[in-house]
């Protein structure tokens, strides 16, 4: 399936969500649906370098809270005044994702050279390093959290959460679609290179530091767009949840229930998982949504560690690695080498 | 420094010459890997190149390919210094190496194993143009080593020596003017062996000179022009085969 097709397929799909919630009539359905869709975001972000690269990156939530923090800093630069202060949320998913994505470059920068549970630890530094700096940055609210006055109704949509959920729709299909287009692409052969091995990719014509730079840094644009609109949603930014813990891990199982080396396996993993936590949030307890991740991570180690794509597969043609190594290059032309 | 002036005087460089070693050294820590190392290949030659084990042929490869920097001394390689490149630029200049212990891609086909040099090296010199073609080379690459009937398959479904076809193959789809077989017949059958060598026999006929460093004697002798020893970390002899294993030194290197 062509790039445009499987866009367009996206799209309706995405608007038929958007008017069923609609249809349902309770705004609670947006602000449930709306945590799905940024963990949609967040888990195909995060495997682009986790998965197709082999880089497990544990600093989902620094990159997620840079975006979110970029908006309150906006905001914050703007001031409370009257003006009609809300700058629309794909600018604000820009600029954040901009911050983010030059950390993610940084970062790659210095830490690339590290390999196995040595990057993944830098990466969780780097959260902390973070987090200690937006602690002690008055601007933003420091450790007492940024208030965020959102708008209660918009023309044409109705309430804000209806838009931020239809925002982040979009941003799912996009990330979900740039993620696709990698996979198939010269690009996804030299990232599957990377997680097999560096040292032959090299040898045999793979820029491998760039391609690895390119991945944080796309990952981090990505999750950083994702932060963006939160403070709107949440109204009170606070450094401990946004840099919390939550993010890091589901961003993380979530891609391994799914299944890491393509690009549905995220998303299959946060349609199961996201719903999972929203629905016992409602009816136990959203202290035990981190519990039903231990659980679920567990069993599918256990069941299916090549995730449910994996296991698909496997049922389907008793192999599932094959399905990986039947995938065709999309383009006509191998165009210019990243 | 008479080091120096050996190393000039084993070096000097003809307009044929494809790759040049001046005065190459490598150090691990206080440990001297290669010491002085000079050598010339012409273009189109086979050279063998043998020493004991920890001799440092697989630094000097590690070294002309970029995977280890050296610290002393100068690679040129048709004309050009690769001091500080990378090791996918050397691949791309036409440098193409085979690993001592085959590293095949292992979540990716057969098939595209073989099109990832030719995605990023074959394409990034511009002689491809379409996805068929590079289709049509990734079939033709395996036929030519006899793999064609598992293009779809994982590198797990492989035996020892379609591994090391493999891995050669992969070796060969980057076009190289030159190619470094690190031991690729190691632990092979004899007849085995003899495919290998068919293999780089044709190779070399196709005009791509070929550097094969191995400890089987017989492959090495039926296979080599010319032929260099390494032992501890300095050339100790080059030149005709039979001639090279005559010297008392290397006799002396490989006997005790």
């Amino acid at each position: 399936m062509r790039t445009p097709t499987f866009l367009l397929i996206c799209l309706a799909i995405a608007a038929a969500v958007f008017a069923g919630s609609i249809a349902i009539g309770n705004d609670y359905v947006f602000f449930a649906g709306y945590v799905i869709l940024q963990y949609v975001v967040l888990s195909t972000a995060w495997n682009i370098l986790g998965g197709y690269c082999g880089y497990v990156n544990f600093g989902t939530a620094a990159f997620f809270a840079l975006g979110a923090y970029s908006t309150v800093a906006i905001y914050k630069l703007i001031g409370d005044n009257e003006l009609p202060h809300v700058i629309p949320i794909p600018v604000l998913m820009l600029v954040g994702g901009a911050v983010s994505a030059v950390v993610g470059l940084g970062m790659g920068y210095l830490t690339l050279r590290l390999r196995g549970a040595f990057f993944s630890i830098a990466t969780l530094a780097l959260a902390v390093v973070l987090e200690t700096l937006v602690v002690n940055w008055d601007y933003v609210g420091g450790s007492r959290g940024a208030y965020v006055i959102r708008p209660e109704e918009l023309p044409l949509i109705g309430s804000y959460i209806r838009y931020l959920f239809l925002m982040m729709m979009l941003l799912a299909v996009a990330a979900i679609s740039i993620a696709r287009l990698i996979e198939h692409s010269r690009l996804g052969y030299g990232f599957a290179t990377i997680r097999d091995d560096e040292l032959a990719a090299e040898a045999s014509g793979v820029p491998t530091l760039r391609l690895k730079l390119i991945a944080t840094t796309l990952s981090g644009a990505l999750m950083g767009m994702a932060g963006a609109p939160f403070p709107y949603y949440i109204g009170y930014l606070q450094p401990d949840s946004t840099f919390g813990l939550d993010y890091a891990v589901n961003s993380i199982a979530m891609p391994l229930i799914g299944g890491t080396t393509t690009w549905i396996g995220p998303l299959i993993g946060t349609l199961l998982l996201g719903s999972l936590q929203q629905v016992a949030t409602v009816t136990i307890s959203s202290a035990v949504n981190l519990l039903i991740v231990g659980f679920l991570l567990v069993f599918f180690v256990i069941v299916a560690p090549n995730g449910i794509v994996g296991l698909v597969y496997s049922y389907w043609q008793r192999k599932p690695e094959e399905f990986v190594g039947r995938r065709h290059v999309d383009a006509d032309a191998p165009g210019p080498v990243p | 420094m008479s080091s120096v002036m050996n190393s000039v005087a084993n070096g000097t460089m003809t307009n044929t010459d494809l790759l040049q070693i001046d005065n190459l050294g490598k150090r691990f820590g206080g440990f001297v890997a290669l010491e002085n190392i000079a050598l010339s290949v012409a273009a189109g030659e086979r050279l063998g190149l043998i020493g004991p084990n920890g001799s440092g042929k697989s630094t000097l490869v590690n070294c002309i390919c970029g995977t280890l920097k050296n610290e002393q001394g100068a690679v040129r390689f048709d004309g050009r210094k690769l001091d500080g490149l990378e090791a996918h630029q050397r691949t791309r200049l036409g440098l193409a190496r085979s690993f001592q212990l085959p590293r095949p891609f292992v979540s990716l086909s057969l098939a595209d194993n073989i099109r990832i040099p030719l995605l990023y090296t074959v394409a990034a010199r511009g002689t491809i143009h379409s996805a068929r073609e590079v289709e049509d080379r990734c079939h033709h690459l395996l036929g030519e080593v006899g793999l064609e009937a598992k293009a779809q398959r994982l590198p797990r479904d492989l035996t020892q020596v379609e591994m090391r076809k493999l891995e050669l193959a992969r070796a060969m789809a980057a076009q190289p003017k030159l190619l470094i077989a690190d031991e690729a017949m190691a632990g092979l059958t004899h007849s085995e062996i003899e495919e290998i060598l068919t293999l780089l026999s044709r190779l070399n006929d196709q005009g791509v000179t070929i550097i094969l460093i191995e400890h089987i004697m017989r492959a090495v002798m039926s296979f080599s022009r010319r032929l260099v020893v390494l032992v501890s970390g300095k050339k100790i002899a080059d030149g005709a085969p039979d001639a090279v294993m005559r010297d008392p030194e290397v006799e002396r290197a490989y006997l005790g």
